[in-house]
């Protein structure tokens, strides 16, 4: 584990944030488990497990095999995704209440897909491979705009400024998405409403295989930068001590950042408040290290999704409610309460 | 009233009378109203089939009933227009309190979560009450206002520091977010979304004599009760230490004030949907022009909270023809930039 190195306290530390880690893994196989087990048709956990063996009658392998799976797989994803993404620009903005959803991110992302479906209302399978980079150039240019009006001369990035400046653009962002779905016809309006909602409406294998190059590359960057993640967060002064190229490396984080939180947008539609909850549950257990830090925030950002995707498919059943109202509901007071225990 | 008292009193009132311009003020409550009228005029004939100003005239004012255009303007142009002058107002009059009490420069019933939270409200009741009554929509409307109003600050006062204007902001922020997110579920869940969202999206349009009559008194008291708390909220504006040292009843004043708000913003939420940023803009720009007390910056944002509704929604009328586009999407966007821009210049202390 490279950690024999260390002294034994270290150790033991280690061991305890490794342990946590494997429960994460537990509960969200478990809600994974459950997941699959409701919905429309209840399915007893022990057809699940004949289905996922191949055992199961046709309809039974065609509702977890083309309905449940991938919808779950993209909750996890997209939870993950966003909690990375919400992680860093803790991190790098040292704001605790940063997330790209309050910092307007995905606003920006969403508003590159209005626009995108407003021209080309029928949406096939090629434009779905095309919607990421749709919403990653939104996300990217509200980034964008944001840091710049963050940005004073003579005090560099102004965390604060960050995330004032973040709400009032995704406030105008907001208006022009309802003023380009008001001309919609009501199927399109119907789809975009449901997105901006935060509906996981990218369900099939298509929308997995779309996401996940983003995740794997992203993640895989963003994991070998942690210990720069470590430096931005200490300080400027004493990153630049450490030895780190500060401007440089917090541009790369950032883009990083954006990516994964627009790639993730364009799936699964806006979905706030993960980014923000995610990376503070797991700050509870392992700390400030962002090498733990970062993948216990996917682990629980991914859990988070699930377990508000799974509760709103089935509380109100066969209507749903959506996973990113899910998850407002609950990430909107969380949010207040680290308002209210936050120093100035 | 000992004299240190009425020394500090006659300091305090000479500081406004220094820093406010009552020439500017008369002139703006002057011209405005008149600018008003004739925008009236202008709003009212403005529409898919144009009519004369002359006809406008002859409709309010020598009505022939058999007339088709007479009709129209009496029954649809006319209250969406009288509707823009009573709702812009409210919301700026409104926003003027608030920035005033709070010493707060970002405050708007928008920004604070009260729009929210009335529109939480009237999202509940068209979906578990759908026949409810007008009345009863505007009191539901108050009492989310309200909600949403206490939600914020309760949390603002919860923190260490106080209520610093960006804790509030944030607050806010999030309450709306909160608030936003339930309403959407009931929308979609009960089928209720586009006919809500063009209402969400804010708008005279819909707007008819009744619902005009039971908002009316409503707003007309309020603001009455606005400009009898005006003296008191400049002293406030002033600091809470200035206007308890010059013996006014701070929380009996803050209290009236809240009440005053929340009318102001549940009725013109009710009426219109949850329109933000006029509270915001209007009172800065009325201080700027006419300067520190509230006793003038009152009466003219609700001048200039009206011109500026009646004029956007003409606006909201062209722009896009023939589509409607969402006036609250108008001021939205011209309120941003102002936002980011107020935020900017208050600087450091944010």
């Amino acid at each position: 584990m490279g950690t024999n190195t260390l002294f034994d306290g270290q150790h033991k530390k280690n061991r305890r944030r490794f342990i946590v880690m494997g429960v994460f893994f537990i509960l969200i196989l478990a809600t994974f488990f459950i997941s699959m087990n409701t919905g429309l048709t209840n399915l007893s956990p022990l057809e699940v497990v004949k289905t996922l063996f191949g055992y199961g009658t046709e309809k039974q392998s065609l509702i977890l095999f083309e309905f449940r799976l991938p919808r779950i797989v993209i909750a996890v994803l997209v939870g993950a995704g966003l909690a990375v993404s919400g992680c860093i620009l803790q991190g790098v903005s040292r704001n605790a209440l940063a997330d790209p959803g309050i910092l307007g991110i995905n606003s920006g992302a969403a508003l590159m897909v209005v626009v995108f479906v407003s021209f080309f209302p029928k949406t096939t399978d090629a434009p779905i491979l095309l919607m990421p980079f749709l919403a990653l150039v939104g996300g990217f240019l509200t980034a964008v705009i944001i840091y710049v009006l963050s940005y004073s001369r003579s005090e560099g990035l102004m965390p604060q400024r960050l995330i004032l400046n973040g709400i009032a653009v995704a406030a105008g962002i907001g208006a022009l998405i309802t003023i380009l779905t008001l001309r919609m016809d009501p199927f399109d309006y119907q789809f975009i409403a449901v997105w901006l909602a935060g509906k996981i409406w990218g369900t099939t294998w298509v929308h997995v295989r779309t996401l996940l190059p983003w995740i794997i590359v992203l993640f895989t960057f963003i994991f070998y930068k942690a210990r720069m993640l470590d430096g931005l967060n200490f300080g400027e002064k004493l990153a630049i001590g450490m030895g780190v190229r500060v401007e440089k490396e917090r541009f790369m984080l950032l883009g990083a950042a954006v990516a994964l939180a627009s790639a993730c947008v364009s799936v699964s539609g806006g979905i706030g408040f993960v980014g923000l909850v995610g990376p503070h549950l797991a700050r509870q257990f392992v700390g400030n290290h962002h090498r733990f830090l970062l993948p216990l925030s996917a682990l629980s950002g991914g859990l988070v999704l699930l377990v508000a995707d799974t509760i709103g498919r089935t509380i109100l059943a066969p209507s749903e409610i959506h996973a990113g109202i899910m998850v407002a509901i609950i990430g909107a007071p969380y949010f207040l309460y680290l308002l209210a225990k936050a120093k100035a | 009233m000992s004299k240190s008292t009425k020394s500090m009193e006659g300091a305090m009132k000479e500081q406004l009378a220094i820093q406010s311009r009552p020439f500017a003020a008369m002139l703006i409550l002057v011209a405005g109203t008149v600018v008003l009228i004739l925008s009236l005029g202008f709003s009212v004939a403005l529409g898919a089939a144009d009519v004369k100003l002359a006809t406008v005239w002859d409709a309010i004012f020598r009505f022939d009933a058999a007339s088709t255009e007479h009709s129209i303007i009496r029954e649809f142009r006319l209250p969406r227009s009288v509707a823009d002058i009573i709702i812009g107002a409210s919301f700026a009059v409104a926003g003027a309190i608030m920035q005033g009490v709070t010493r707060n420069p970002l405050a708007d019933s928008g920004l604070l979560g009260l729009n929210a939270g009335a529109t939480l409200m009237i999202a509940l009741s068209f979906a578990f009450f759908p026949g409810l009554s007008y009345t009863y929509l505007m009191l539901l409307s108050f009492i989310g206002a309200g909600i949403g109003a206490g939600l914020v600050f309760g949390i603002g006062s919860l923190s260490r520091n106080g209520l610093s204007p960006i804790r509030l902001v944030l607050a806010g922020a999030a309450v709306s977010a909160l608030f936003t997110a339930v309403s959407e579920g009931v929308a979609i869940h009960f089928q209720l979304s586009q006919n809500l969202a063009f209402w969400f999206a804010g708008g005279t349009a819909g707007l008819k004599w009744p619902q005009i009559q039971l908002l009316l008194p409503w707003i007309i008291a309020a603001l009455i009760a606005a400009l009898f708390l005006s003296k008191s909220i400049s002293l406030l504006s002033l600091g809470e230490d200035v206007a308890v040292g010059l013996g006014q009843r701070t929380k009996l004043i803050k209290g009236l004030a809240a009440i005053v708000v929340l009318v102001l913003a549940g009725a013109a939420v009710s009426a219109v949907g949850p329109i933000g940023f006029v509270g915001l803009v209007i009172p800065h720009i009325a201080r700027f022009l006419v300067g520190v007390d509230y006793r003038w910056i009152i009466p003219c944002s609700a001048v200039l909270g009206g011109l500026f509704m009646i004029v956007a929604d003409m606006g909201a009328r062209i722009i896009n023809a023939p589509y409607e586009t969402p006036i609250g999407a108008i001021f939205a966007l011209v309120g941003v930039p102002f936002f980011l821009f107020v935020a900017r210049r208050e600087g450091r202390e944010l």
